[in-house]
């Protein structure tokens, strides 16, 4: 099972063995990680699972789609590293993938 | 928020949803609403009619959109459901029409919406915590012990206004200016004649009168992070001056979205522990559920029962064929209610699992912009409350506003128990 390392805006650091198939937003829902709300739920429509995926692991996510570059659009400090958690799912090619969070999600 | 809701005779209602045929339910009536007989007119829709069409009401037909999943559809489809010309299910009057860029759709909208957007942004936040909190203790220190008063008009309204202008930067001992406007907006009774609504007009050209004044000040002075400089120094935005019913528009959507929603939450708090005294005393069992009970709180009530959309083109929508041109209202009231989505949807539980899924907030493009400042001013009244008080008690039954759109509450009468006197 892959293993994904989400990093919080002050370096903290939890790791955590992911299930196969399970978003980034749920996984971080699941471990109760700090600084992602995902009020919607997963549904690409309210923007507070944003996060950044640094250049080495962006090439293994599917790009952006239209839905998600839309919802960015409301996120605070969003940059070329920016997605949204609830829209990359988990496989084994993203076995030790690091995960930034923002300061906050607005 | 531009236009009347339905105001009827109360002795017509009846609160026996089933007394009444399927496609005569119009939920536009506010009296619905004030009288609280809504919830289970709703909970016959979202079992016999999801999507529900009213052929007619006093401003047209409109589809009613009840459940959970299906509003949330709606509400991040803004290609096919336009959020034009109004939000609210009158359409405006054609001669006092206010543009406002939550009745926009791209890209008009998106321009609009991020040049407001950093005085409510977090980074805006951090900075404004202190002093809510010491306006927060300043008010519940001067709340009369023993005796009665109405939590509405000392707490709700006396904190939402004071952020209302630091969100301004609004002349502070004019603040009630505010109040007013944000009331004249959305009051019902401002539509039942035609000297009500010139009156309401009124009011509301004071309101541009006085802003514009703001706003030529502004324009000459260096940015700030208050809504009028933002506007005023944003390339996007600052010719907005010259289209002043636009300048109305936008002003009286951030004085009323920042200011009826964030008063009915901290209102609700006091009605929804009191109606739930279990619920009371595991809070003040446990304040770190405070974050998450200003979730719940602001889902149970739900400040704003719907938004509206146009359809702009022909769309087939659960088995229901939506005509271009229709008005299709998502009633969030109702989707926050949705037995099959939330488990004892009714209930306050202030320690709900994942409290934040709820759609008070609406979702898509449109979503609630100053959200965040919304829970922060209902968290820290309730952490100075705490720090305060050993019980709020509600002393009689709550009065709720004549509004289909707006949940909230004129009078919420209380009696203080300061913790050391218990």
């Amino acid at each position: 099972m892959p293993r994904i390392t989400f990093i919080e805006h002050d370096e903290t650091i939890h790791e955590i063995t992911a299930e196969d198939g399970a978003t980034v937003m749920e996984v971080a829902l699941d471990n109760s990680i700090p600084g992602i709300d995902a009020d919607c739920g997963g549904q690409c429509a309210c923007a507070t699972c944003h996060v950044f995926i640094n250049d080495d692991w962006a090439s293994k996510i599917p790009a952006r789609e239209e839905a998600e570059e839309t919802m960015l659009e409301l996120a605070e400090g969003v940059t070329e590293f920016s997605r949204l958690a609830c829209q990359i799912e988990i496989n084994d090619a993203l076995d030790g993938l690091q995960v930034r969070l923002p300061a906050a999600q607005h | 928020m531009t236009d009347a809701t339905t105001a009827m005779n109360p002795d017509d209602l009846n609160p026996d949803p089933y007394a009444i045929p399927l496609d005569q339910i119009r939920m536009n009536q506010s009296r619905l609403f004030q009288n609280n007989m809504h919830g289970e007119y709703f909970r016959r829709l979202r079992k016999e009619d999801p999507v529900h069409y009213c052929a007619d009401s006093d401003v047209g037909p409109f589809w009613s959109i009840t459940k959970f999943d299906d509003i949330v559809k709606i509400d991040s489809n803004h290609k096919q459901f336009s959020s034009e010309p109004a939000i609210s299910i009158g359409n405006p009057s054609a001669d006092f029409t206010t543009p406002m860029f939550i009745a926009m759709d791209p890209p008009k909208h998106d321009v609009q919406r991020k040049a407001a957007n950093p005085g409510v942004a977090p980074a805006r936040l951090a900075d404004l915590e202190g002093l809510i909190r010491e306006r927060a203790g300043k008010i519940l220190d001067g709340l009369p012990i023993g005796e009665e008063f109405n939590w509405v008009d000392r707490v709700s309204i006396e904190l939402t206004t004071q952020m209302l202008a630091t969100l301004f930067d609004f002349p502070f001992e004019d603040r009630h200016l505010l109040t007013q406007w944000s009331d004249v907006t959305t009051n019902v009774d401002m539509f039942v004649s035609e000297e009500k609504i010139q009156e309401r007009r009124a009011s509301l050209r004071e309101c541009l009168a006085y802003f514009t004044r703001l706003w030529h000040e502004r324009a000459n002075e260096p940015p700030k992070f208050d809504f009028i400089s933002l506007l005023a120094h944003n390339p996007d935005t600052k010719d907005m001056i010259n289209n002043p019913m636009e300048l109305l528009g936008n002003l009286i959507l951030l004085i009323v979205g920042g200011n009826d929603t964030t008063r009915n939450s901290i209102s609700a708090g006091i009605v929804g522990l009191n109606q739930n005294p279990k619920e009371y005393d595991k809070l003040m069992a446990d304040p770190t559920l405070i974050p998450n009970m200003v979730s719940e709180i602001i889902r149970w009530q739900t400040p704003l029962a719907y938004m509206r959309r146009t359809a702009k083109e022909d769309v087939e929508f659960q088995g229901k064929q939506i005509k271009k041109g229709d008005k299709v209202v998502m009633w969030y009231v109702s989707g926050n209610r949705d037995e099959t989505k939330i488990e004892n949807a009714d209930e306050l539980l202030i320690d709900r699992a994942r409290a934040r899924q709820h759609m008070s907030f609406g979702f898509g493009i449109h979503r609630c912009m100053g959200n965040r400042v919304g829970e922060m001013q209902v968290r820290i009244v309730w952490e100075e409350i705490l720090k305060r008080f050993e019980r709020v008690e509600m002393v009689s039954e709550p009065v709720r506003v004549n509004s289909s759109f707006v949940m909230g509450y004129s009078e919420v009468m209380v009696r203080i128990i300061p913790k050391d006197k218990k």
